[in-house]
């Protein structure tokens, strides 16, 4: 019985006293943290994706913070995220911008022609460096489906033309998709932008049409037509400007190939371009 | 003194925690990737050596022995290296926030680090003097900092090396630690 009471004392006594001593010792070495760190980080998906640019989303949150980055820069949360951010800071977010991912390439396979058969296995990335793919257009889609399997949303799927196809509502802009694809055909665009021009051939009008009944071949319409000089020429192949495009549409209608598309129910957009 | 120099030395070389006694080999494979970091786990492991055994040593002799609690040993032990590694823990953070973020979980985990521990019940066990236990937990704390810094540098270099694929990473560690362990038993006889 006296054991235990000495035991039960002496022991208790111990803790305390360690307790008080760290309790100082805390106060002492506090570190000052940012307490709008921990709330930013509360609010962010969480993932550690990475797609903002931070090592993970602790990283992310110390940078907002700092000021180094945006208080929109998590693609992955969105306006919701951004705007939760941008309480926390104290600011406004202007509207963040969501982005989705597009496919910069038309040529399944039944406009891409094909020089012969590929048996190696079913991933772009292989296809790319051993032999290329079976088609003949060596810019575009290799149709493996590498950036499917990448897309850690179920945002992708390839369509029966053998094409990815990006179900915008699930995309997150996380790039996954990009860095998957060897061939640079897939780009993060502002959810927006209804005006595409799905090519990436830098061939110029004879090959492009050797190899693919829907490439670009650099014939220049577009860019004449363009009101507002958002296509532009390089390498053979017509480019898009999305910070001057307006979704105004007349480039697609004049389009001898098809190659630039519009997608329904994109809004037209007034853009205030400063000279 | 020549006691004192004998006991460092024993602590250091002949009877080095990890590489003789396979004490504390947690940290020591799980720390040893960069010479930095080691040498920093190696002085915070030293640190809480040195101050948990001077203050276990009190602890034996002035509270568990003269009220007879000697059963206590453990616990009270655990207590105090508990305690100071949270210290060491907060003075990290506020001090050298590149090495608390390069030692993470392992900072924390020199808590369960045997080595501290079983340093606190061997000097009981070998009935040392305050300043013997003290020059004891010192050797003992820098031969675990000298063993973690030879892993170290030899698993930088490793960085270059053609390592077979099932050996890669602990596995070639594990070979070397076993190496620099047969390496040590060598002092054995210099005390």
């Amino acid at each position: 019985m006296n054991t235990t009471i000495v035991s039960l004392v002496s022991m208790g006594t111990m803790g305390a006293l360690f307790a008080l001593g760290l309790a100082v010792a805390s106060k002492k070495f506090a570190v000052e943290t940012d307490p709008r760190v921990d709330e930013i980080e509360e609010v962010l998906p969480g993932v550690n994706c990475g797609a903002c640019g931070f090592a993970g989303c602790r990283s992310f949150a110390e940078g907002v913070a700092s000021g180094e980055a945006a208080v929109n820069g998590c693609p992955v949360g969105g306006a919701r995220v951004a705007k939760l951010v941008a309480e926390i800071i104290g600011v406004e977010s202007d509207g963040p911008k969501r982005r989705v991912a597009q496919v910069l390439c038309k040529g399944g396979l039944a406009e891409a022609k094909q020089r012969g058969t590929y048996d190696g296995p079913q991933d772009c990335r292989i296809a790319h460096v051993t032999q290329g793919g079976d088609k003949v257009c060596s810019y575009g889609c290799l149709g493996y489906g590498s950036c499917v399997a990448a897309c850690p949303f179920d945002a992708m799927y390839m369509d029966e033309n053998g094409l990815p196809v990006v179900i915008e509502e699930k995309c997150t802009a996380c790039g996954k998709c990009v860095e998957a694809c060897p061939r640079d055909i897939i780009m993060l665009v502002d959810e927006e932008q209804g005006v595409h021009i799905r090519c990436r051939s830098l061939l110029t009008g004879r090959f492009v049409r050797q190899a693919c009944s829907v490439g670009c071949i650099a014939c220049q319409r577009c860019v004449k037509v363009c009101p507002t000089g958002a296509i532009y020429m390089e390498d053979n192949l017509a480019h898009i400007n999305y910070d001057l495009c307006t979704n105004c549409q007349e480039c697609v209608a004049v389009c001898p190939m098809n190659t630039i598309v519009w997608q329904e129910g994109k809004p037209l957009i007034e853009k205030v371009v400063a000279n | 003194m020549m006691n004192l120099f004998v006991i460092l030395l024993s602590a250091l070389l002949v009877n080095n925690f990890v590489l003789v006694r396979f004490l504390g080999i947690c940290p020591f494979m799980g720390v040893s990737k960069q010479v930095d970091s080691a040498i920093g786990m190696g002085l915070a492991t030293t640190f809480v050596m040195v101050v948990a055994s001077a203050a276990t040593w009190l602890i034996q002799w002035f509270l568990l022995e003269p009220f007879g609690l000697p059963f206590l040993q453990n616990m009270a032990f655990i207590l105090v290296i508990a305690s100071m590694v949270q210290l060491v823990e907060m003075f990290l953070h506020k001090t050298s926030p590149g090495l608390y973020r390069a030692m993470g979980i392992f900072l924390p985990l020199i808590t369960t680090n045997c080595a501290i521990l079983g340093l606190a019940i061997m000097t009981v066990q070998g009935n040392y003097t305050f300043i013997e236990t003290v020059v004891f937990a010192l050797g003992g704390g820098l031969g675990f900092t000298l063993a973690l810094i030879l892993l170290a540098g030899i698993r930088e270099d490793l960085q270059f090396a053609d390592i077979p694929k099932p050996l890669q990473g602990a596995g070639i560690a594990f070979i070397i630690a076993g190496l620099l362990s047969l390496a040590f038993s060598g002092f054995a006889g210099l005390v």
